[in-house]
């Protein structure tokens, strides 16, 4: 029913059935001779290419941007000379620099496994990002189970930093890998509930059908203004967030005052920034997963007026548009994460704890329930 | 042999099979061959590893290479729920849960008590000949796999909630699994809870 109501919101179905490398497969002039198999592999190999491209761009603007805000909350300016206008190339330097160093193993680390964790996490993150549409007619990956699938690959990501922790033979990684674990398991549950709330109210898992349930109201009926329980469900939704992607206030497994650098401390060069490549990533995955389920998606009143102005959906300045809405509404759920990150102390470890399972949980399943009953009470009055 | 000796022989066959099962698979079903090929191998590379490793901690971990493999395998078969249920459930859950127990034991790098050689050639053996009946069974009585005709079934979200909720469905095992889980999530907190009498020797010291 409601995959339906989203269809006719949109006028033709969510899922056209073809992927985006796909399409740019089937729009080169390849020869007949080249098996399906050679295509199949090389518009993956093409994909994840231009995957890994865009996404090293947008962290290296991460890292600068955390730099520049984190300089101005504490009046001063951040990088100001690489490159020129703002120290914009700083992050290119520090990467040519980290490409550069030396890739230290400890003596006493075992090797293989200190080799595989940095792929594990940047791996399983990547993998979470498959689930991400584009727009509501470029997509990597169809997922109904957009939600489930993003939850499932993210939370891979601890096995990773375990890894790495117990691999680094030193008692700072293995306190920082235990932290993880502990905050990790404690907190993924919060961040599932809060997002039940507004799953409910949309009705869908696909990130796709979400989006299109929001695009009444001139592009503005985002889920959170239609419904009140949404907006607890939705803080609770951003600590989840902060502590599931290690940032501070909940940075327990990196804290730099108690344990070095936490799981990181023996990593170097390229493999250590992979951590933070992670870091950034899983920062963007988790802003425009909120931007999809509480602040509408590809949906905003420039989409309205597109849409008013009688655009067809799957037309390419439409898909432009969607895109780059839904990097904005995720740029602004970064900034948010650093505002707090350079704001706020550090919690202790048990008072992460405490908030996680006592708080926090609890919270969740109010908000759900509450979500749950405005909208059978809304269902009750209005039909 | 040495212990090194054995383990690099023992990860080159692991490699050499699986490179041999994703080879075989492309030449005979194309990508999607490839696909299982790959996913299949890795499952049984990762329980074998799990057998063969000397450190708990790494066994443990090998078992990700398990999990992951079925999930893609479910994949494969266009069930992206039981896929992603598999992850977050085995992988998330499950190993982080493993992991925590077998870290907090002491490290024991000694060799374990099952004769390493021996007991792996066994499992191995016993594990192709049960695939090999059931394969053969298998394809006499489907004579060949209808690959083509499987189509991915649509909004698998819709199907699988309809079926735990649907009152002439499942919701009554559904309910009563929620029942016992909530009474054992409520009874692990009451066992592990501090008690008042917990705090009475260091008060009195």
């Amino acid at each position: 029913m409601i995959q339906e109501q989203a269809d006719a919101v949109l006028g033709h179905p969510v899922h056209p059935d073809s992927n985006v490398f796909v399409r740019i497969l089937e729009w080169l002039p390849l020869p007949e001779m080249i098996p399906g198999w050679v295509v199949t592999f090389g518009g993956v190999m093409l994909g994840m290419s231009i995957f890994l491209a865009v996404m090293s761009v947008l962290v290296m603007f991460c890292v600068w941007m955390e730099r520049k805000v984190s300089g101005h909350i504490q009046c001063r300016t951040g990088p100001m000379y690489a490159g020129g206008w703002h120290g914009w190339a700083q992050s290119l330097a520090d990467g040519v620099k980290l490409l550069l160093k030396e890739d230290m193993i400890p003596k006493d680390a075992d090797r293989t496994l200190f080799w595989i964790a940095p792929a594990i996490v940047l791996g399983s993150i990547f993998g979470a990002m498959v689930a991400f549409p584009l727009s509501y007619d470029w997509w990597f990956g169809r997922m109904d189970l957009g939600v489930f699938a993003i939850l499932a690959l993210s939370s891979t990501t601890t096995i990773g930093v375990v890894m790495a922790g117990w691999a680094s033979a030193s008692k700072w990684s293995l306190y920082g890998a235990m932290r993880e674990a502990a905050q990790v398991v404690a907190y993924e549950i919060p961040l599932g509930l809060s997002l039940l709330a507004p799953l409910f109210v949309l009705g869908t898992f696909s990130l796709t059908e979400a989006s299109a349930m929001q695009s009444g109201w001139f592009g503005m009926k985002w889920a959170i203004f239609t419904n009140p329980f949404l907006i607890p469900a939705f803080l609770i939704y951003v600590v989840a967030a902060l502590a599931e992607t290690k940032r501070a206030p909940f940075d327990l497994p990196e804290a730099e005052s108690e344990l070095v650098a936490g799981f990181m401390t023996e990593y170097s060069g390229i493999r250590w920034s992979f951590f933070f490549f992670e870091e950034y990533a899983a920062m963007l995955l988790m802003s425009v997963l909120g931007a999809f389920f509480w602040f509408g998606g590809f949906e905003s009143p420039l989409t309205g007026a597109l849409r008013a102005s009688g655009m067809e959906d799957t037309s390419l300045v439409f898909s432009l548009v969607c895109f780059g809405t839904v990097l904005f509404k995720g740029f602004v759920g970064i900034f948010l994460m650093m505002w707090l990150r350079w704001t706020l102390p550090r919690v202790r470890i048990d008072q992460v704890m405490t908030m996680g399972y006592k708080y926090l949980t609890p919270l969740a399943l109010f908000c759900v329930l509450g979500a749950a009953s405005w909208e059978a009470l809304q269902h009750l009055i209005f039909s | 042999m040495s212990i090194l000796h054995q383990q690099r022989a023992f990860y080159g066959l692991l490699t050499l099979a699986i490179l041999t099962s994703v080879g075989y698979g492309l030449v005979s079903h194309g990508a999607e061959g490839m696909a299982f090929g790959f996913f299949s191998s890795f499952t049984i590379a990762g329980s074998l590893m799990c057998i063969w490793e000397r450190s708990v901690v790494r066994s443990a971990f090998s078992l990700m290479a398990t999990f992951m493999g079925v999930a893609g395998l479910f994949l494969l078969l266009g069930s992206d729920f039981l896929a992603m249920a598999q992850i977050l459930i085995y992988v998330g859950g499950i190993l982080a849960l493993i992991l925590f127990g077998v870290m907090l034991t002491p490290p024991d790098l000694g060799e374990r008590s099952l004769p390493r050689i021996g007991g792996t050639l066994v499992l191995v053996l016993g594990g192709a000949s049960l695939v090999w009946k059931h394969v053969m069974d298998a394809t006499e009585s489907l004579a060949v796999l209808p690959v083509e005709e499987l189509t991915p079934m649509t909004s698998q979200d819709q199907s699988v909630g309809l079926a735990f909720l649907h009152p002439e469905q499942y919701v009554v095992a559904f309910e009563l699994a929620a029942f016992l889980l909530t009474v054992a999530l409520v009874a692990a907190v009451y066992i592990a809870r501090r008690r008042t009498a917990d705090f009475e020797p260091e008060e009195a010291a």
